[in-house]
């Protein structure tokens, strides 16, 4: 049996990508076998773990709850994205290896996606604040103390580089 | 892949999505934010034959406030409606709900209508709607029927939804008194997972402090969740004190009939309804005493 595939046209960290996807590919598989973006990473797959963690126009959400198909039309940021246009790490990632926010490093993805997402709409956030936009990410090496250390960091930094 | 293979359509309508739905029968499946749906096709729990997406039906994305309800569609985000302070301001228990529903990922793609047509029984927004005396109105080809979240419950992640209707919109009524408050607290093992029993309460005083009208729930203490009208209205023209409190709380709790699994043990549940049926009416009594 053949399965029907789907056309799709997705922009992905500011480029269009296209394909054409069977129905139940995830989202988050898409981006990794077919985009070849391997940044995300693949925990659980059933939406608890938060390693998928991608923005969907402009706002986090788990890859690994989506089909590729249902992301057609829109605009995905992956870690990847997260970076300087020169490929510079980005104030957030550099505050994580400072503040060593990672130790294995596979939830990394997720947190930074989960932190950007929360300093985008909340620049100067409490810590508080700073615990529940990660509280959908699972990390099992740092404690999350110097996770959220690595992200009042790069609220500082950002704050002070202001203009 | 995790999920059995499935045909996909994208609806452009509600009145595209209930032909897919009129068309495909049982096998198709509804899918909005798809925070659960999606988790179960990925355990196999589901195999619908076709997922028939209302994502970008924009005409089910709205809040309208009107004089004496809420109205918010289907496919709202939950997020979306964590954010409106003017929605808040009517209906406070949305927001305070909202605040234990999963996560930020998942309430930024997660919606209002998903959640009430899943019917988790220890899902928050159910409970909310079973408390508050929602309505939810369901559309199918043949047209549109509007039932009382009371009559739309029908067991555990099981409604009154017939496979050929969407659900297009839920109503949520808002309390005119200016002395009203309300609460909604849980015990769940870990902040954003289901509770393992939730409560919550919405009570109206005058200005003597009386109560004039009262609303209170139990969710995850059966198949359903659960208002107690009969059990409320014995709050109204009281002060509430604590022995009123009390009674109502542990008169709640002996009508639940809950389960036990690996969490909590069915006595753990009816123990934890009394504690926190009791936590929700003094937080809202001190809400509207506040105001």
């Amino acid at each position: 049996m053949s399965e029907t595939l789907y056309a799709i046209s997705v922009d992905v960290n500011g480029r269009r990508r296209t394909g054409q996807v069977p129905a139940r590919l995830s989202l988050v598989d898409w981006l990794r076998d077919e985009v070849r973006l391997t940044g995300t990473h693949v925990g659980c797959e059933h939406g608890i773990c938060g390693a998928c963690s991608i923005m969907l126009d402009g706002e986090p959400v788990r890859a690994c709850l989506m089909y590729a198909v249902q992301a057609h039309g829109h605009r995905v940021t992956t870690v990847e994205g997260l970076a300087r246009p020169d490929g510079a790490v980005s104030v957030l990632q550099d505050s994580f290896c400072e503040a060593h926010g990672l130790q294995c490093g596979y939830c990394t993805p997720g947190m930074l996606i989960a932190a950007q997402g929360l300093l985008d709409a909340n620049p100067d956030p409490t810590e508080a604040e700073i615990r529940d936009a990660i509280g959908g990410n699972l990390c099992r090496c740092t404690g999350y103390q110097q996770i959220v250390e690595a992200v009042r960091l790069a609220a500082a930094r950002i704050k002070e580089s202001a203009p | 892949m995790k999920a059995a293979p499935f045909e996909y359509a994208r609806a452009g309508s509600v009145r595209e999505a209930c032909e897919l739905l009129a068309r495909h029968g049982d096998g198709a499946k509804l899918v909005a934010g798809g925070q659960s749906l999606v988790a179960m096709m990925a355990m196999r729990l589901l195999r619908p034959a076709w997922l028939v997406d209302i994502n970008e039906i924009e005409a089910l994305q709205f809040v309208a406030i009107e004089h004496h309800a809420v109205r918010i569609g289907a496919c709202t985000r939950q997020r979306a409606v964590e954010r409106d302070d003017a929605l808040a301001a009517r209906v406070p228990l949305l927001r305070q709900a909202l605040a234990w529903v999963g996560h930020l990922q998942t309430r930024n793609r997660g919606t209002i209508g998903g959640s009430l047509a899943h019917a988790d029984p220890a899902a928050e927004l159910p409970l909310v709607a079973q408390v508050l005396g929602a309505r939810v109105v369901l559309r199918s080809s043949a047209g549109a029927r509007t039932l009382a979240a009371d009559r739309f419950f029908a067991g555990p992640m099981t409604t009154a939804l017939r496979p050929d209707e969407c659900l297009e919109e839920s109503h949520w009524p808002v309390w005119p008194e200016r002395r009203t408050g309300s609460a909604f607290t849980e015990l769940s093992i870990r902040h954003g997972d289901f509770a393992i029993v939730a409560a919550a309460a919405q009570l109206a005083l005058d200005a003597d402090g009386r109560c004039t009208r009262a609303a209170f729930g139990l969710g995850g203490a059966a198949g359903t969740p659960l208002a107690f009208p009969h059990l409320a209205a014995r709050l109204v023209g009281t002060r509430l004190d604590e022995a009123v409190v009390q009674e109502a709380a542990r008169a709640a709790a002996a009508e639940t009939q809950p389960g036990s699994d690996l969490h909590a043990s069915a006595a753990y549940r009816r123990h934890l309804a009394g504690i926190l049926a009791a936590r929700a009416l003094r937080a809202a009594h001190a809400a509207a005493l506040a105001r």
